[in-house]
């Protein structure tokens, strides 16, 4: 058998050099140092992404003279920056920020006086159930319909799910659900209009020893149906109103990538051996058509977290997003910086989840 | 599927009588038209064809010619914008049961396919779904056509892929298609044709993505899978060599119809047909060029041997850079190489023995990173690029895939002229149209092609414009990359006339890149082989083709199938020879 690579490509030798390598044991040992290069490799990006908060936070000046300022005299605003320590050196401020950090130490909030990771812990966890509840819905929505308008391209359901797609991604998320909130609880009074349970549950969530924060857990621990109804009822609007947004996406994507890789050679040789549509599009085709989709998906999350700012305004879902705008209004850039490293450090950590599920979909991804 | 069928019923019927001829596919009177937007077109027009078990039947033509379609109507596999008439009555292997596969239901389709016919594809790589492991992807056919448990699925995808040579496959089955080599792809592709047996596989171009010696290789699996597992093979190709090689029966089909079938000697030995003749006689063969090569060594001026070579190469290196951290591809491992003045120089090789790597060293496209390179006086190991420039305007470069070397926005007028406006010659189109129309003329085009767009020019025309273009700032030296691996045989033949008459009027001196010994035969003065980024072998073509000193060109030249079954037929015995020898 010659060596010779399959095809000549002076341009990129290196995939082909590797492409024919003889004889590799599985691609197990591959993929477990894929994993590890790849997670090793998130602690440089969460480092420049923390500088850079960093550096843009404090390149308007101090965020005492930013909250503060024009509401204390000038001995006092100086009284108060001196305490704080921003009188010093820009970088000795800096190499203590990241070693406050490293302790899990936010700092505390300029215009509530709270440790930020307190403001982290019980908001954070608002905002990662809705947007789990989000991504479901995306999921539940923009595959299956994605998966059909693909395989039914330019009849009818394709038409509809195209328009249907541009609806969702083109309304604005706040829109989207001020419209849910009129019909299905001002109208037809489904769906309770705001906020994350009703009050009595709350208080029975607080009874709880050490709650969780995602109130579906929470729920579930109290073995009371009721509580964990009264949950449920009160995400599924805001939890379609951020979903549907990204579904619009998925669909699109699963659509354009599903039809890429339906007219493929090995789709059509798959054809040519008896294999029926439907097992052609649910396995020969979806499968590669997921790497794609899947690091899209990636790049989604950041967007669902920046969404969710506007729908918790909007469902009064007490989550990071509406702590964000209370803070931001408040110029408050101790707590807001650390909203923001946090959202910045769930991005980073889901892109390396999606690069792993992408390498265990992709065995040529695994070196 | 839209189809329509003069024969009464696509239900099964008995199968042939006692006395009749049994066959395994019969296609009568098959005409198959497509809804485009510019009207129906008709591809295949009143074909008829039969192929007997066990025999392997050739269906030759030039693009365009229908041969695709016609394969591709026996598994009933056409887009749905085909119509289809005629009948195509297909029969299991042990001949008890028959089909107009036309009249079939998709359901029905589904179950003959993979099990009475199957299908082996051009590109192995484009075939085998990246995701999948090989083992999985076989036993997949088998699951289309009822249950399969793990355990015997693996068993039987590893004993399929034994017998078409690919070793330990009980280890090998769990790997994906990219471990593989394109050999191996496509052993796995025909390994998947295989593991329902039977009675047919239609083989669309099976080897035309792979190199000679590979080639040859698949060719020996087919004739085992005719021989040893019985199957009769309706093998669609372009290449005569493959034909002579391998098929029992040939059909060549021109335009949509069957100009003349026959069985493979008598074809070769005495073609009836105009255009068979004219296919024929497009096919180049080694040696044809002998005298004349002789006779332009014979004409050169005195001290010629001696004039300042146009390209020098001194044991040159290139080395790709690798990834982070990984070492670099030497894809050029010590050349010696010299072209003199208005000589043509042949370079084959393989996929990766470092060909075009070389021409695109010497168009200073590719950074030399060792030994020497001197063109046109000019070091180009180290070279800055305010020194390179001027040397690429002496430089002509005619690519392999003329549509897309030429900008689909542009006209081919637009084009031409781009190598005068960059390098100052003339100021924009209007100035350069006098010259644009003078090469048009040179390379037998109608002038009024200048105003045409690419896609509207054929394969073949856009080989002549890509050689205008070339040829545009009057080179002294003409790099030509594969320049008719695209292009089909008649068209070949046209295209490197052509490049004959205009080298003997121009005199530029020529780097010719192809992987087709007899094309680089035809036009090399002089011809250097080419092995993993190595000279193995270097002279004229008298000498290296007809009397090979190096193995691995013996063995190259050995490979390669001549159109000619009887001559073929005895190579064959020769190259198992040097094959006995590893």
């Amino acid at each position: 058998m010659s060596t010779a690579p399959s095809t000549e490509a002076p341009g990129t030798p290196a995939p082909t050099a590797t492409a024919v390598a003889p004889r590799r044991s599985g691609g197990g040992g591959g993929l477990g140092r894929y994993i590890v290069v790849r997670f090793l490799l998130i602690i440089p990006t969460i480092f420049i992404l923390v500088t850079t908060v960093f550096v843009v936070m404090r390149a308007t000046g101090d965020p005492i003279t930013a909250a503060l300022g024009g509401r204390l005299t000038p001995d006092q605003l100086q009284q108060r920056i001196h305490e704080a320590g921003y009188d010093r050196p820009i970088l000795v401020q800096y190499v203590e920020y990241l070693g406050d950090l490293l302790h899990g130490d936010f700092g505390t909030t300029l215009s509530d006086n709270r440790p930020v990771t307190e403001v982290l812990t019980t908001f954070g966890t608002a905002t990662l159930e809705l947007a789990v509840y989000a991504l479901i819905v995306a999921f539940l929505v923009g595959i299956p319909f994605g998966l059909l308008a693909a395989s039914r391209r330019d009849r009818l359901p394709d038409a509809v799910l195209r328009v249907f797609a541009i609806l969702c991604y083109a309304t604005p998320v706040f829109f989207a659900g001020l419209l849910l909130k009129l019909v299905f609880s001002v109208s037809l009074g489904w769906f309770p209009v705001a906020g994350r349970a009703s009050t009595g549950t709350e208080i029975e969530l607080q009874t709880l020893d050490n709650p969780s924060g995602f109130y579906l857990i929470d729920a579930f621990r109290t073995g009371d149906p009721d509580a964990v109804g009264d949950v449920l009822m009160h995400a599924v609007l805001p939890a379609v109103a951020l979903g549907l947004l990204t579904a619009g996406v998925f669909l699109r994507l699963v659509r354009t990538n599903v039809i890429g890789t339906l007219s493929t050679g090995y789709v059509t040789a798959a054809r040519s051996r008896g294999v029926r549509e439907g097992r052609l599009l649910r396995k020969h085709a979806w499968r590669p058509a997921l790497i794609p989709i899947i690091t899209v998906i990636g790049l989604q999350v950041a967007l669902l977290l920046s969404g969710a700012v506007l729908t918790e305004t909007t469902f009064e879902w007490k989550g990071l997003g509406f702590q964000l705008a209370h803070y931001l209004q408040a110029r408050d850039f101790v707590a807001v910086q650390g909203i923001v490293v946090l959202i910045a450090v769930v991005v980073a950590l889901t892109n390396f989840v999606v690069d792993v599920i992408a390498a265990l979909i992709d065995p040529r991804v695994r070196y | 599927m839209s189809s329509t069928t003069t024969t009464p019923a696509g239900a099964p019927r008995p199968g042939a009588g006692p006395g009749a001829e049994r066959h395994v596919v019969e296609i009568r009177d098959l005409a198959v038209s497509f809804a485009t937007d510019a009207g129906s077109v008709r591809a295949v027009d009143g074909v008829d064809l039969t192929v007997r078990p066990g025999e392997v039947l050739a269906v030759v033509g030039e693009s365009g010619s229908g041969k695709t379609v016609t394969a591709s109507t026996i598994l009933g596999l056409l887009p749905e914008n085909a119509t289809t008439r005629g009948a195509v009555v297909l029969a299991n292997k042990a001949g008890t049961d028959e089909h107009d596969v036309v009249a079939l239901s998709p359901k029905q389709l589904r179950a003959v396919r993979g099990t009475d016919v199957a299908m082996v594809f051009q590109e192995p790589s484009a075939v085998l779904n990246p995701v999948f492991t090989v083992g999985w992807q076989i036993t997949e056919g088998l699951r289309a056509h009822g249950k399969v448990s793990a355990k015997e699925g693996r068993a039987r995808a590893i004993e399929i892929l034994e017998r078409v040579g690919i070793p330990d496959a009980a280890e090998r089955v769990d790997q994906y298609p990219h471990q593989f080599s394109g050999g191996q792809k496509q052993r796995i592709v025909i390994a998947m044709a295989l593991v329902l047996d039977p009675g047919l596989i239609v083989a669309d171009e099976p080897t035309t993505a792979l190199d000679v010696t590979v080639q040859a290789e698949i060719l020996d699996l087919l004739r085992r899978v005719r021989d040893e597992f019985g199957t009769a093979v309706v093998l669609i190709t372009h290449n005569m060599g493959v034909v002579a090689d391998l098929a029992d029966t040939v059909a060549v089909m021109y335009q949509g119809k069957v100009v003349e079938q026959a069985g493979a000697r008598e074809l070769f030995a005495d073609p009836q047909d105009e255009y068979t003749k004219r296919l024929l006689g497009s096919v180049p063969r080694i040696g044809e060029a002998t005298a004349r090569t002789a006779a332009r060594a014979a004409g050169r001026p005195e001290g010629w041997a001696e004039a300042t070579p146009v390209v020098a190469a001194r044991d040159l290196e290139i080395t790709y850079p690798g990834r982070f951290r990984r070492p670099g591809f030497p894809a050029v491992r010590g050349v010696d190489l010299t072209i003199r003045p208005g000589e043509v120089l042949g370079l084959v090789g393989e996929s990766g023995s470092g060909k075009s790597t070389i021409g695109r060293a010497i168009a200073g496209l590719t950074p030399v990173t060792g030994g020497s390179l001197s063109v046109l006086g000019v070091e180009m190991n180290g070279a800055r690029p305010r020194e390179v420039r001027p040397v690429r305007s002496r430089i002509g470069f005619v690519f392999q895939d003329p549509s897309s070397t030429f900008n689909p926005l542009l006209t081919i007028a637009d084009g031409v002229a781009e190598p005068l406006i960059v390098q100052g010659r003339a100021r924009d189109l209007r100035a350069a149209r006098a010259r644009v129309d003078e090469l048009l003329e040179a390379v037998q085009l109608p002038r009024a092609y200048g105003d045409r767009y690419p896609h509207e020019l054929s394969g073949g025309q856009r080989q002549r414009a890509s050689l205008a273009r070339g040829l545009a700032l009057e080179p002294e030296l003409l790099i030509a990359d594969e320049p008719t691996s695209a292009l089909d045989v008649s068209v070949q033949a046209r295209v490197l006339e052509l490049f004959a008459e205009l080298q003997a009027e121009l005199g530029f001196a020529c780097l010719f890149i192809s992987h087709d010994l007899a094309v680089v035969d035809l036009l090399a003065d002089r011809i250097a082989v080419l092995y993993r980024g190595q000279v193995v072998e270097e002279g004229t073509g008298e000498h290296v083709l007809g009397a090979p000193q190096d193995p691995y060109t013996q063995r190259l030249l050995a490979s390669l199938p001549v159109p000619d079954p009887v001559q073929q037929a005895e190579r064959r015995v020769e190259l198992a020879r040097l094959r006995s020898l590893d």
